[in-house]
């Protein structure tokens, strides 16, 4: 169990500690400790530029620039014999360093190795479509730019893949909020019925623990029950609980009277 | 029937012969409830159990079509997401009245546990709603209940006039 601790001057100071926590990297090593990779590396480093590489839980990471993608990726595909991408998308470090890192996920099914081709892509600036080279680029590529807002060049069809096409926003970009935006916030009834019913459809209920005790259209008052839509206030509300029985009563049943009842303390109930 | 302030032309005729055949035809009416084929997530695999042998929705009349123009209730079953709320409308639109609309499971009801942007928070933004039936997912007893529950309410209804345009136009 988490270690109490007192809340009393919460909005004063901070007192979670590890707000900032830093997760551990997995150890790397060089590209030279694994016979396959350090042959890569050498094949790759005659022809493009490496910013960085290491191999990290069995894969070879490598950073390349952007420009150079398509490039390298054919040329890993045709020479280097890595001939599946499993996966291809984009992180957003836009606040930090106002660049996504895009990521590619390869596999050699000769060697059963795994490559990591990594390049950091300015905000503004566009990727080139591997699509050609890997068909599996194709959907990933249009899932990045409706994700993230990454541009991709020469792509063979552009359009966004899971929102809807008129959709405004990225919706894994760091700073879009989970609840949606304005835009979001309004989207099926802008698009249904249009600007002018916002009044009547009214905002978005997403306290998922609100409770109205007055609201007779959408809560349900168990055992002092009101007629749908009827207005209750403080004043008017009804303080004897409902008595679920006919007035002149059934034949056979008696009515429940609480006031013709006894409780029996602790002694009585034990003899 | 002046005494008894009967206006022909608002309450639709004689009262003595109209409740009588407001019986009859709310009594069809509710006892062939044609629901449309309309899953949207996991609550529809309740909704297919309901319909199948086990359950077997067709002994209350209620027989799953596959379009919205042969159907007259509309079990909205699971998450709806912003996308997909259009198409949601446009086949409520085409189903022809009287209709009634069951929105099936907390999801439908409120947008449930997807408190997120690409999901609508309750249908009835959408369409109007006559019962919220809930449940992560409800067991198909509780569908069926949730029919029943609008065969009660459609016995209660005058049949002769137009239904009511509900919360939404």
């Amino acid at each position: 169990m988490r270690k109490y601790v007192d809340k009393k001057n919460v909005q004063k100071k901070s007192y979670y500690n590890d707000r900032y926590y830093v997760t551990p990297q997995a150890p790397k090593s060089d590209a030279a400790s694994d016979e396959v990779f350090a042959n890569d590396m050498e094949l790759l480093s005659q022809k493009f530029t490496i910013n960085d590489n290491y191999v990290q839980l069995g894969h070879l990471v490598v950073f390349i620039d952007a420009k150079q993608n398509k490039d390298v990726l054919a040329f890993l595909k045709d020479e280097l014999g890595y001939e599946m991408m499993m996966e291809m998308s984009a992180m957003d470090w836009l606040a930090d360093r106002g660049e996504y890192e895009i990521f590619y996920e390869m596999l050699n099914l000769n060697t059963r190795k795994r490559l990591r081709l990594k390049m950091f892509l300015k905000q503004d600036h566009a990727l080139e479509s591997v699509s050609d080279i890997f068909r599996s680029a194709d959907w990933s590529e249009r899932e990045m730019y409706d994700m993230l807002g990454v541009k991709v060049n020469n792509h063979p069809y552009m359009k966004r893949l899971l929102m809807p096409d008129d959709w405004e926003g990225h919706p894994l970009l760091k700073t879009y909020p989970l609840q949606g935006d304005e835009f979001a916030s309004w989207y099926e009834v802008d698009k249904i019925f249009g600007k002018e019913a916002r009044d009547v459809v009214g905002p978005e209920l997403r306290d998922s623990a609100v409770i109205d005790r007055y609201d007779t259209e959408r809560f349900a008052r168990l055992g002092h029950e009101v007629n749908y839509g009827d207005e209750v206030t403080a004043d008017t509300e009804p303080t004897e609980g409902v008595r679920y029985q006919e007035d002149g009563g059934v034949f056979l049943i008696k009515k429940f009277d609480p006031a013709k009842t006894k409780t029996l303390n602790e002694q009585e109930r034990k003899r | 029937m002046a005494q008894h302030q009967v206006d022909y032309t608002k309450s639709g005729g004689l009262p003595v012969a109209l409740t009588s055949i407001d019986k009859l035809v709310n009594w069809g009416r509710s006892n062939s409830l044609w629901a449309m084929t309309y899953g949207l997530a996991c609550c529809a695999i309740e909704m297919m159990a309901s319909g199948a042998s086990r359950y077997d929705f067709d002994r209350f009349g209620t027989i799953f079509r596959a379009t919205p123009r042969q159907s007259e209730v509309m079990i909205l079953s699971g998450t709806l997401t912003k996308k997909h709320a259009e198409f949601t409308r446009r086949l409520y639109d085409q189903m022809p009245d009287p209709k009634w609309v069951i929105s099936m499971g907390s999801c439908a009801n409120t947008g449930g546990m997807f408190n997120t942007y690409s999901t609508v928070q309750g249908v009835d933004r959408i369409v109007p709603v006559d019962i919220y039936l809930p449940g992560c997912a409800p067991r198909p007893e509780t569908l069926q209940y949730a029919v029943m529950m609008l065969q009660r309410k459609i016995r209660r209804e005058p049949a002769s006039r137009a239904q009511k345009p509900k919360r939404l136009v």
